[in-house]
């Protein structure tokens, strides 16, 4: 039997326009073989949540730049716990969040953080390996 | 580079030259021989925009090249070697630092430092909401006030971010452009409390709508009442402020986006042809107009390249105003331009290197020929820089003008066949994008066919793929990656900032003339339905201390709002 595809949502949350990175990981994980939905610009986390839930995907990805990654991201894994998806979906964020934040983020319930000048494999080999 | 690796361009190159005798003498003997001993390093030679680089270039480069015609001498057509006679022997580059953070008290806490320090002009950088043309206090404000710059929301903001700072000497540079002309009209109004005549007013307002469609995306209404928005600001600005440039016609953000040097310069002298269409259809003379548009480029790390782009791109601005468009006055055909160091060029990873980036950028746009620049700090990669961060940032700057010797002489690179080459190379490559752009109907249809979106994300999406292969090293990074890495200082702004900017409007909502501000933007809402000029309607407004997302919902009412079609 194939192995089915990996479904990742890109969203890119918050008023922030900046969407060089969340447009490189969306085409570098396609590349990748994975199915992935690029949600657009100025995506509340009630619509992530949304598009998570009826795209019965396996990973969300954050692009956040503009410095509101905590207000986000606490938001976005309250929707995913009321929704019981928070232990099903991989929840990655990518973009400028400062070191002293990570551990705040990865308690809240994220996976990884990916700085900047990460390469693109390392992602891809991280989503492998951790997708459910 | 193997012959079998050879691009297109490379080939058509190769045919085309017609190299001397005693060059290919030199090939057959002394270079032959030196390969023979001591083969190019592998991989290729390319810039940083992928462009393919020769070995060496000689007259042979150079075949219809008429210095006279091409070159000139500054201050004079077709301006390649600069728009004055003297360039910096005159004056300097004036040092205009983009800064903005937290609370208006805050940042004109810092515009006093940076002056104090020997900064030259101000910058202004508006937080998201701002941008967004959001109040500080409405629900999608929440966790970006006062973020990535400052928060302004009404004129009691820019009362207090000008406050002891005299609008009629400092030169003011403002990056906003949905709501331009809102706080554009906030600015005027600062000033004429402070007693300043309109007139007298010198400064800049980004204003520069089409680029947000195509790259930052900071975009509220759809394309043709954002344009009129614009055009009402070219109107307002010939009647009443003769020394504003009403727009800066950016290629920075669609650089920041990932795009070529050459997509940079063609995208953004397009975007600039548009312009200067939709101000004639409103009946403006381009003598009249035009002297007051500005340009705004990047300075990316490839240092040749982006000083060909520079000066190619007022030689073909000349060009563009002279038989394009039949400009008859010098200042209507002469592009000046602002430069900001490339801030994707920079690195989280040791960013004390990232200094030197910067360093060689600058010094790119000022062999360019720059009228104002902006040095990133060493911490953008992390956050807003620390005022010692930026403070660095300006010295660098004073180092170039002051210790570097590069200003004693002006286009001190002219004549260099390298760089003549790819100076005509740009010139060239820009008229191929203007050709198609032009076939798809101009930059609003090709914008909404999505055609510079999709040029840019694939320069994006190669670029980061030669940097995942290696083929393009980036220090520290992906080579010479330090084991570990010592934290630097970073800013840091606290929600705290938010619960401020929300009680100001408060109190602001309940102290001012409510009736006379409803009376404003029922006026405002009906000049935008009509088509009188809507900046005397906005002028008003503001001084009665409508804030700006009242305005803006005012203009969305009428205008609706603008939802790209992603492309990825």
């Amino acid at each position: 039997m194939a192995k089915k595809k990996i479904r990742v949502v890109i969203a890119k949350p918050g008023l922030d326009g900046h969407d060089r990175g969340a447009k490189v990981i969306a085409r570098a994980l396609r590349d990748a073989g994975m199915e992935v939905i690029y949600t657009g610009l100025r995506q509340t986390p009630e619509q992530i949540a949304s598009a998570a839930l009826q795209e019965d995907v396996d990973v969300i990805g954050l692009s956040i730049l503009s410095g509101a990654h905590l207000v986000i991201v606490n938001r976005l894994m309250e929707l995913l716990r009321e929704n019981k998806l928070a232990d099903d979906v991989l929840v990655l964020v990518g973009g400028i969040i400062p070191s002293e934040d990570i551990p705040v983020l990865k308690q809240a319930g994220v996976a990884e953080v990916f700085q900047p000048g990460t390469p693109t494999q390392a992602i891809i080999e991280f989503i492998r390996t951790r997708a459910k | 580079m193997t012959k079998e690796s050879k691009t297109l361009t490379e080939e058509r190159r190769e045919t085309q030259r017609k190299p001397t005798p005693a060059e290919l003498q030199w090939e057959e003997t002394v270079l032959r021989k030196a390969l023979e001993v001591s083969p190019e390093r592998p991989g290729g030679f390319t810039t940083v925009s992928g462009v393919p680089l020769r070995r060496l270039y000689t007259p042979a480069d150079l075949p219809e090249f008429d210095a006279e015609r091409d070159l000139g001498f500054p201050g004079q057509p077709p301006y390649t070697r600069g728009i004055h006679a003297t360039m910096y022997r005159g004056r300097l580059w004036t040092m205009r630092q983009f800064s903005g953070f937290a609370t208006p008290e805050e940042t004109n806490r810092r515009y006093h430092y940076l002056l104090s320090q020997g900064q030259t002009g101000l910058s202004v950088a508006f937080d998201l909401p701002t941008l967004m043309g959001y109040d500080s206090d409405h629900a999608l404000a929440e966790g970006e006030v006062g973020k990535c710059g400052v928060a302004v929301s009404s004129l009691r903001d820019m009362e207090v971010l000008f406050d002891r700072i005299p609008l009629a000497q400092v030169t003011t540079s403002m990056t906003i452009n949905s709501p331009a002309a809102i706080i554009w009209a906030m600015y005027l109004a600062v000033a004429e409390k402070q007693g300043a005549k309109l007139e007298q007013l010198s400064g800049t307002i980004q204003n520069d709508i089409l680029k947000e469609y195509i790259a930052q995306k900071e975009y509220i209404f759809p394309p043709a009442p954002s344009m009129r928005l614009v055009v009402d600001t070219f109107e307002f600005g010939v009647k009443h402020t003769p020394r504003w440039n009403t727009i800066s016609i950016s290629g920075y953000h669609i650089r920041e986006a990932g795009s070529t040097a050459l997509q940079e310069l063609a995208f953004t002298l397009r975007d600039g042809i548009e312009y200067v269409e939709w101000g004639i259809a409103r009946g403006l003379d381009v003598d009249e107009f035009v002297p007051r548009l500005s340009f705004f480029f990047n300075a990316h790390n490839d240092f040749f390249e982006e000083i060909a782009k520079y000066r190619a791109a007022r030689r073909i601005w000349y060009r563009v105003m002279s038989e394009r468009f039949r400009a008859r006055t010098e200042r209507a055909r002469m592009l000046r331009f602002h430069t900001q160091t490339a801030g994707c060029s920079l690195t989280a990873q040791q960013p004390y290197v990232n200094v030197i980036r910067t360093t060689i950028q600058a010094l790119a746009a000022v062999l360019g020929g720059t009228q104002s620049l902006h040095t990133n700090s060493l911490d953008e990669a992390w956050a807003l820089p620390t005022e010692a961060a930026a403070t660095l940032a300006l010295r660098t700057q004073q180092v170039i003008a002051h210790e570097s010797g590069v200003t004693n002489t002006v286009d001190p690179l002219g004549g260099s066949y390298f760089l003549e080459w790819f100076t005509n190379e740009m010139e060239r490559g820009c008229n191929e994008y203007f050709e198609k752009i032009d076939a798809l109907g101009g930059m609003i249809p090709a914008i909404e066919r999505g055609y510079p979106q999709r040029e840019i994300a694939e320069a994006a999406y190669r670029y980061q793929q030669a940097v995942d292969r290696k083929e393009k090293i980036i220090v520290g990074v992906n080579e010479y990656a330090a084991a570990e890495e010592p934290p630097i200082e970073i800013l840091q702004i606290d929600e705290s900032v938010a619960r401020r900017q929300k009680e100001r409007l408060a109190e602001l909502r309940r102290t001012r003339d409510n009736r006379r501000v409803t009376q404003c933007l029922r006026d405002l809402e009906a000049a935008a339905r009509g088509d009188k000029n809507t900046m005397p309607y906005i002028l008003e407004a503001v001084r009665a201390y409508a804030t700006l997302g009242e305005i803006c919902d005012a203009f969305r009412s009428v205008f609706g709002t603008y939802e790209e079609v992603s492309i990825t």
